[in-house]
């Protein structure tokens, strides 16, 4: 099955005539995505990249029947064009923009509680790398080869960590369902703990490999439903054990400023809540091993 | 973005905050002038630095007499403060900001942050002020009031009157007590904060409630429709390595060990150092080129990290997605080809064009070491730096 993205899913691109729009358009047509059109706001009426460019996401919902985002609209507009999505009644959207305030952050969650739960648009972002079914479909500026098919599902904050990760586990033969980049701002559309709960009722995934860092306590919060609600065993790495305190790591939402925010504190957390740590981040795919042999599905 | 504490007190002015009377000296004489501006006879000389705990590093000075104040601000001015959040190395006085004393009767701490877990702004307010926070929340954890604010409407009237009647505040302060909760949540709000922080916020012995100290903490993010907040940055607090990276564009944070690192991605960055240290060896800094980087843009990238003298060996550790082995090859080689490289190089590339950027490098005619995994990079890098300074001593 895969979570939040196949090869049916119809993909609309927001910013999709603009250059990096364009760019990883392309390059998710030519991994299979079905993209099925495009907004720019004043450009509506134009083909692009052969699919049609609509004025707003609400008609290209329309049009095209599109379910799935992605949101390559640069910060100061980018929350504006997450929450047309919402309202548009796009199910799944992948915000990709890194620098959007966190205050327009707030709004963005804010405005998505309007919507019943099961109404409610799966926002991923910002500041990801995107989603991607091996095999089927890509939303995101991943490098698709590096990702084999298979069955363990991966969460991520960092980009190209989820990239090393990926590669580790190719090499050793280990295929994933789906990877989720949830992005590096404090603020994101979902947590870990979100989709740990998709991947738990995914039949395709087997085990899930969740890739955090420093700040934050999102974590903590999926060591927490790791350990009473889910079947599926779950192996964990948290990069920034020699970050130092009070310092922002590159990402927005990497700085420690509480307890338990530390890697080494998070580190603590999920091996009491059971998951399979990995000592460093060259052996998260060795560690993913492991924890299949553990349940026989390696 | 930091700011300092007479601009952060300067902005929450603004909003309605009761401050002390203070002004800004560069100069002992400037202090002493200040003080005799203010009036009164006791006066408090505040070193100006980006960091808490400046009480305890002997950066917050009482004066009872004017030459007193004069000769604090010579005795503080080109000092570096130490405290446990400016790292060893401390932060410069180039600033100080002279205050009238108050007379307190007590101290409250008051505190609006991003909640990471409700997505909101959380208010947190105690009546035992004076102490951090965290000690607060160590010592006197009851005492801690939080009061989390709906978005869609903002901060309530009503809340900040409960805040102000949960800290036991008399009946005559509550209104002043709220108008200090209520301007600071706008300040947040309108300018793009993603900390304030009144500690200690104080009643005087005239029944004044007074901001003695304030931290605010913007978000770089938000900078760009925020120009009056960025005309406060002060370089001079800055780490110069890191202030050389911003100006470039790119994203460093110096550390104490002797492995510079060039990276691109933060969550590999991170993972990186850790790798480093997991072999032996200590990260000299923290660099992200980010994505689709030019072979210019990673020569000047590289060319910071070489420029850091606590530098003794390299690391390039590139997974390139929307990046480009090559391009990114192309850029070592520039930075290298001219110069006398010292130290040991180990570069590791992975993922789009990885053939071409490891043809390039083979090319060069520095000696590159190349590492296809990232155990073996990081590996390879203390290695060649243990030899090298096993060699240097030799």
């Amino acid at each position: 099955m895969a979570i939040l993205i196949n090869e049916k899913t119809p993909v609309i691109v927001q910013g999709l005539t603009g250059n990096i729009g364009s760019f990883h358009a392309k390059e998710m047509i030519e991994y299979g995505t079905n993209v099925v059109g495009g907004v720019t706001p004043g450009k509506g009426g134009q083909m692009h990249l052969g699919v049609p460019v609509f004025n707003s996401v609400r008609e290209a919902v329309r049009e095209t029947g599109a379910e799935a985002s992605i949101v390559f609209v640069p910060p100061p507009f980018a929350a504006d064009s997450i929450m047309e999505a919402a309202d548009a009644g796009i199910r799944t959207c992948v915000s990709i923009t890194d620098g959007i305030p966190v205050q327009d952050m707030i709004t963005v969650k804010r405005y998505m509680m309007r919507y019943k739960r099961e109404n409610r648009m799966c926002l991923t972002g910002p500041n990801c790398a995107g989603t991607i079914s091996p095999g089927k479909a890509m939303l995101g500026i991943m490098p698709g080869h590096i990702y084999k098919p298979g069955k363990v599902g991966i969460i991520g904050r960092s980009g190209t960590l989820g990239y090393e990760a990926a590669s580790q586990m190719k090499a050793l033969g280990i295929g994933i369902s789906t990877s989720v980049g949830i992005g590096g701002d404090p603020i994101n559309g979902s947590s870990f703990k979100d989709i740990l709960e998709k991947f738990e009722e995914d039949d395709e995934t087997v085990a899930v490999l969740m890739i955090g860092e420093i700040g934050g306590p999102q974590e903590a919060e999926a060591a927490q439903f790791a350990k009473e609600n889910m079947r599926k065993p779950v192996a964990a790495y948290i990069a920034g054990l020699t970050a130092p305190k009070g310092r922002q790591m590159g990402h927005a939402g990497a700085i420690v400023t509480a307890f338990g925010e530390s890697a080494g504190e998070k580190v603590e957390i999920l091996r009491q809540a059971g998951v399979l740590v990995a000592p460093n981040p060259s052996e998260m795919g060795s560690t993913v091993a492991e924890l299949l042999t553990s349940v026989g599905a390696f | 973005m930091d700011i300092h504490e007479y601009q952060a007190k300067a902005l929450l002015s603004d909003f309605g905050v009761n401050i002390p009377q203070g002004g800004l000296a560069y100069s002992p004489e400037q202090a002493a002038y200040r003080a005799r501006e203010i009036g009164g006879d006791k006066w408090v000389v505040k070193a100006q630095i980006h960091s808490g705990a400046r009480g305890k590093a002997g950066g917050v000075v009482f004066c009872d007499k004017e030459q007193a104040v004069w000769d604090a601000a010579d005795e503080l001015l080109g000092k570096r403060l130490v405290t446990h959040q400016t790292g060893p190395k401390g932060k410069g006085v180039y600033r100080l900001y002279v205050e009238e004393a108050t007379h307190i009767r007590n101290e409250i701490y008051l505190g609006f942050v991003l909640d990471r877990s409700s997505d909101r702004i959380l208010v947190v307010a105690s009546a035992e002020g004076g102490m951090e926070i965290e000690e607060i929340s160590a010592n006197r954890p009851g005492s801690i009031v939080r009061m989390s604010v709906e978005p869609a409407v903002g901060m309530q009237a009503f809340q900040a009157r409960e805040i102000a009647f949960s800290l036991g505040l008399p009946g005559n302060l509550i209104n002043q007590m709220v108008k200090t909760i209520m301007g600071c949540y706008r300040a947040f709000r309108e300018l793009d904060a993603t900390m304030v922080e009144i500690n200690p916020l104080v009643v005087t012995e005239s029944d004044d409630i007074i901001a003695l100290d304030a931290k605010m903490t913007f978000d770089d993010n938000a900078l760009f429709r925020r120009p009056n907040i960025s005309e406060l940055r002060d370089k001079s607090q800055e780490d110069p390595r890191e202030t050389r990276a911003a100006d470039r564009g790119l994203s460093y944070v110096g550390l104490e060990g002797n492995i510079g690192c060039m990276i691109n991605g933060a969550g590999l960055a991170m993972a990186t150092m850790d790798m480093i240290s997991h072999a032996g060896g200590e990260p000299a800094n923290f660099l992200d080129i980010g994505g689709g980087a030019s072979p210019e843009r990673v020569a000047k990238a590289f060319n910071l990290v070489l420029a850091d003298e606590n530098v003794q060996a390299i690391l390039v550790n590139i997974f390139a997605g929307i990046n480009r082995c090559d391009w990114v090859a192309q850029g070592v080689v520039q930075a290298i080809e001219k110069i006398d490289l010292k130290i040991p190089l180990v570069v590791r590339l992975s993922g789009t064009n990885v053939e071409e950027g490891r043809r390039i490098l083979e090319q060069c005619r520095q000696k590159v070491i190349t590492a296809d995994t990232l155990a073996e990079a990081a590996e390879a890098v203390v290695g060649a730096w243990k030899k090298a300074q096993a060699g240097q001593r030799g």
